[in-house]
């Protein structure tokens, strides 16, 4: 990339993120500010998973993380009283905790690519299950609610995480979603994206190049379970009510690992906008279809899904970085190639 | 520089050697030969312990490589170009070189190294942007070797370099390792093509179903009726 495209693309993002800060200034609805705050604390969750996800260890279980995180805070709260302040952070530990106990046997024991996303979509359902199995105290498959304190009189409350103001969750979730953004950025440009990369395609040769593969591998599931708990904490806070099939359970599961693909794992901001797409979609569906059809939406996914593995395996965003960097490349100048 | 004492090692229930003994002195280029499945690749697979030890001993300069996980043992100045080349094919030539200098007394002299690999290797420079994966087989091998090359290693573990290369190419890869023993490496190579390959080396092993036959000077080896009825074809 030469200086003056590296410039514009600042520029670009200046502007972008300017946009972004501004949005709920223009006065819309609350309804549009949901889908707003639903699109970048989705895009947070999705980076989470491309953070593994991208280096071929395709988990469809992260809605045990995400479900330890949204649980783990809204029954602290709860049943202790702990604020979330302390209950998400529990929650973030207890879901990297998992990662780790998940990851350990699998990476030991060589378990990747089809047989790996088996165990994680194992590792969901038991998930899903046992919270609806523990009724008596998550609810089961009602859901539950944040016990609220919050009323039109009293519309803040920073001792239990909760706002009345969407404008205020809008600030919170773009924190939280550039805080995302930034360790995709760290891992991408760390020495732990080569090894994460040798590994995936020679796993022996890296090993024998220094790189411990266990641990490496380990690293990046942690750090992707984290995140994914954090989104779900958050998500539940950002709601007021939580149920199993929201964050936890395959159907999650496979929108996250769908999403992702559709916006494109490999470039920094695919996965939010693999959420623009999802959302986007899922409440058009809606709108358009209401709940005649039901089921249309997980159609329409898994047709969508077909179409992008074969026509846009890298996501609607690689193939626009793809296209551009060609058409940008001059003739005898080599661009460089797609992965697949 | 590097002692086996009765290695033995397999995969699973599948023994592969069976109280192999060998030794390479500083300096030495050696060669292990023999047929195919006779345990070639399996030997230098555990020495740098990407198959466990099942018995026996391996030493580095007098350090024990007993218990050494695979990915320390580069730290100790081994570097392995396995078979296959087994580069990192949707890495471009130089992430795969970076890769080479991945451990954390390589990374400082990351540049100087691949000055001397690019130096080594000219062709390497010219593809450094390309992908390792599309490169022909040659051109993989260099990448390979250079590859090895890149941690600044004692002692280099070449895996059948000359394989699934055409004629032509074979004699090049032979005449990289002449120049990579100039360098001043300490060679360890397994191979096929025996007459060529004692050509380059000092001293050979013969393995046979995963125990050492014979073992001499290469002069030796390459005038010993036996290898030459069985090996050679004369």
């Amino acid at each position: 990339m030469d200086a003056s495209t590296s410039r514009n693309l600042t520029i670009l993002k200046g502007a972008g993120l300017a946009a972004i800060l501004a949005f709920p200034l223009l006065g819309f609805s609350d309804y549009v500010l949901h889908i707003a705050i639903s699109i970048l604390l989705w895009g947070f969750v999705y980076t989470g998973w491309s953070v593994m996800g991208r280096f071929g260890l395709v988990s469809l279980g992260h809605g045990a993380f995400l479900g330890i995180g949204a649980y783990g805070t809204t029954m602290l709260w709860n049943l202790a009283g702990l604020t979330p302040w302390i209950g998400i952070p529990l929650s973030v530990l207890a879901s990297a905790i998992l990662g780790l106990l998940i990851g350990l046997p699998c990476f030991r024991f060589r378990i990747t690519g089809h047989y790996f996303a088996l165990v994680t979509l194992a590792l969901t359902e038991v998930a899903r299950l046992l919270i609806v199995a523990l009724r008596d105290t998550t609810g089961g498959s009602l859901g539950v609610t944040p016990v609220g304190v919050v009323s039109p009189e009293d519309p803040v409350s920073l001792y239990a995480l909760q706002f009345a103001s969407k404008t205020v969750w809008f600030y919170i979730i773009v924190g939280v979603w550039l805080v995302g953004l930034l360790i995709w950025r760290a891992v991408d440009r760390s020495m732990m994206r080569y090894a994460m990369e040798a590994i995936s395609q020679e796993e022996d040769a890296a090993a024998s190049l220094g790189v411990h593969v266990t641990r490496t591998k380990l690293t990046v599931t942690v750090i992707s379970a984290a995140m994914t708990a954090f989104g779900g904490a958050v998500y539940g806070q950002y709601q007021q009510y939580i149920n199993p099939e929201t964050v936890s359970g395959i159907a999650i599961s496979l929108q996250i690992v769908f999403a992702v693909i559709a916006g494109g794992m490999f470039v920094q901001l695919g996965p939010t906008v693999g959420a623009v797409i999802t959302l986007l979609l899922g409440e058009g569906l809606r709108l358009g279809f209401g709940h005649e059809f039901h089921g249309l939406d997980v159609t329409v996914y898994g047709l969508m899904l077909v179409l992008f593995i074969i026509y846009m395996p890298r996501g609607v965003l690689g193939k626009a970085v793809e296209v551009m960097a060609a058409r940008g490349s001059r003739p005898g100048t080599p661009s460089p190639q797609p992965g697949e | 520089m590097l002692t086996l004492e009765n290695v033995s090692a397999g995969y699973g229930t599948f023994q592969a050697l069976f109280g192999v003994s060998l030794e390479v002195r500083a300096g030495e280029a050696v060669a292990v030969i023999g047929p195919n499945g006779a345990g070639k690749t399996s030997l230098l697979r555990v020495i740098s312990k990407v198959i466990p030890l099942n018995g026996g001993h391996i030493a580095m300069e007098g350090q024990s490589l007993d218990s050494v996980p695979a990915h320390r043992v580069i730290e100790l100045g081994i570097a392995h170009v396995p078979e296959h080349r087994r580069l990192f094919p949707r890495l471009t030539v130089e992430e795969n070189l970076r890769m080479g200098a991945f451990i954390n007394g390589a990374r400082s002299r990351f540049d100087e190294r691949l000055a001397f690999v690019y130096e080594l290797f000219p062709r390497m420079k010219e593809r450094r942007h390309q992908l390792a994966g599309t490169m022909s087989g040659g051109e993989q091998q260099m990448c390979a070797i250079g590859r090895g090359l890149m941690s600044g290693p004692k002692l280099l573990l070449l895996d059948e370099p000359s394989a699934g290369l055409a004629p032509v190419i074979v004699q090049q890869v032979f005449d990289l390792v002449r120049r990579i023993r100039q360098e001043g490496y300490t060679v360890l190579i397994v191979e096929q093509n025996i007459q060529q390959v004692l050509k380059v080396v000092d001293r050979a092993y013969l393995l046979e179903v995963g125990r050492i036959k014979m073992s001499g000077a290469s002069q030796e080896l390459l005038e010993n009726d036996e290898v030459r009825r069985a090996y050679i074809g004369l």
